[in-house]
């Protein structure tokens, strides 16, 4: 009952303040009255056109594909390395530096590099976010897997639950809130990236759109993307990530 | 045949290396131990004397240390299990708080269990209505009694208990130490069991082993001669106490 109403409080409030927040965009705009700050519905109209014209949904696909793909090889790869280095405190003092020199590597480095050596193609774009993004996700995961419950280790060798149950039922639980740290900093960390490797190598997605746009100062058309793009990040909090950090705390108490 | 499981210890030494303030710390230096097969041992000595460290290391999770252990392992069905299954109840009950209580003892089992086997003993230790609850609604006495069903569950060679009945109740404790002995009676396998209270080990053992202050050193082994039928005869066990305290009077600083 309290609960239920909490949240409905909550969401009452949240949409008050999404609303005070497009009213003072609105008022500003109006004030200004530049093209420079579109208002509200100018953007939306564009937003609207654009997404008629099949424009906004192709390259907005375009980019999240990009996304998927970089995200699920940095974390796969992320994860494997840092649970290997967790574990082998010889490994993790030889390939210490290594991380630090990738952890400090700008992304506009990589990303030029990248361009360089293999050239404007899509694999050398994706190459480029997971490189950016790998190092990240090994230190995390890494983190994660020294803080792993030693009782409870010794309690499945005791057992003999061997390599596999091991993973599944002692180490994967201890390790998910680190591996959702990690996706959560991740998602932020490569939708940024990717809009710059776009923007410097290849003929479509947002980055370029946005590029496009800069070229012609359409403002209110780089503002339309940039709703859609942060809409889309937030459906995918809600949809997946949130669900999954539910099932996985129903445990707590 | 019933399976036979004699272990022979002889640990030379085992030291802990010295780290930040504390210095190299000695846990155990020549003990020698014989368990003969399906004797119910109880260890008894002083807390922090390295007890826990001995059952570690009959356990196989720790390997550094000088010394032998030796364990003849002979099974019914030849050669189906090389090494002795162990059941180790630990000191702080390690259940996987984010498996349930009945997927935290059959996780230990096989696939093809009897998932009956493991009703009964949930049953016996009044924890079946909360066989679905996550750990971490239990209390501890209770996380200790899922733990002691682990460990009966997998049919141990060997069973280890460190110190398994500290924050039971009273009447539930008596009832678990009914139970661990009927279970024992039925299904013969060696048992060390790790314990500070005399009259507890005075209760359930074969045979009491004292062991010093650290490094650790077998002290001296004694036969408890009460039958099994007046085990729970209070005053039998009292009386007999009194006669090892008046005996060994060496024992009595280790209580």
């Amino acid at each position: 009952m309290t609960s239920t109403k909490l949240l409905s409080h909550h969401r009452t409030l949240n949409l008050l303040s999404l609303l005070l927040f497009i009213g003072l965009w609105q008022s500003l705009a109006l004030y200004l009255s530049d093209n420079s700050l579109p208002t509200p519905t100018t953007v939306a109209k564009v937003f609207w056109q654009e997404t008629l014209s099949g424009q906004l949904p192709y390259h907005l696909g375009i980019t999240l594909l990009r996304l998927v793909s970089s995200f699920t090889i940095a974390m796969l790869l992320g994860c494997a390395i840092g649970i290997v280095l967790g574990r082998s405190k010889k490994l993790d003092a030889f390939f210490d530096n290594w991380l630090v020199i990738f952890l400090n590597i700008p992304a506009l480095v990589t990303i030029i590099l990248c361009y360089v050596w293999f050239g404007l193609v899509e694999s050398a774009a994706i190459l480029a976010v997971v490189i950016n993004k790998l190092p990240n996700v090994v230190v995390t995961i890494r983190e994660g897997t020294r803080a792993l419950d030693k009782d409870l280790l010794e309690m499945a060798r005791c057992y003999h639950f061997g390599k596999r149950k091991t993973l599944i039922h002692v180490i994967w639980p201890q390790l998910h809130p680190f591996v959702m740290g990690a996706t959560r900093s991740g998602l932020a960390l490569i939708w940024k990236i990717i809009l710059v490797v776009e923007l410097l190598g290849r003929s479509n997605g947002m980055g370029y759109q946005l590029h496009l746009f800069f070229q012609l100062f359409d403002v209110a058309s780089i503002l339309a993307y940039t709703i859609a793009f942060v809409a889309v990040i937030q459906l995918i909090e809600l949809v997946v990530l949130k669900p999954l950090d539910r099932r996985a705390g129903r445990w707590r108490r | 045949m019933a399976p036979m499981t004699a272990i022979t210890v002889d640990i030379i030494n085992k030291s802990y290396p010295a780290a930040g303030q504390a210095g190299l710390h000695q846990a155990i230096a020549n003990l020698k131990l014989s368990l003969p097969s399906n004797e119910f041992i109880c260890l008894v000595g002083p807390s922090g004397c390295g007890k826990t460290t001995l059952l570690n290391i009959l356990a196989g999770l720790d390997k550094d240390y000088s010394g032998e252990i030796t364990v003849e392992h002979q099974h019914k069905v030849a050669q189906q299990h090389k090494a002795p299954k162990i059941g180790y109840v630990f000191q702080n009950p390690r259940l996987l708080p984010w498996r349930t209580v009945r997927e935290n003892i059959t996780l230990t089992l096989p696939k093809d269990h009897d998932p009956k086997s493991v009703d009964a003993l949930l049953e016996t230790m009044q924890l079946f209505q909360a066989q679905h609850v996550y750990p971490e609604r239990l209390s501890l006495g209770m996380s200790r009694r899922v733990s002691i069903i682990r460990a009966f569950a997998v049919d141990p060679d060997i069973l280890l208990m460190d110190e398994p009945f500290v924050s039971l109740d009273a009447p539930t404790a008596r009832q678990v130490r009914q139970l661990l002995i009927e279970l024992w009676l039925q299904r013969p396998h060696t048992v060390l069991f790790v314990t500070h209270d005399l009259r507890e080990a005075i209760a359930l053992a074969d045979r009491l082993i004292f062991l010093s202050s650290p490094p650790m050193q077998a002290i001296s082994d004694i036969k408890v001669p009460i039958p099994r039928n007046e085990r729970n005869n209070e005053a039998e066990v009292e009386s007999f106490r009194q006669k090892l305290l008046q005996d060994y009077p060496e024992i009595r600083s280790l209580l």
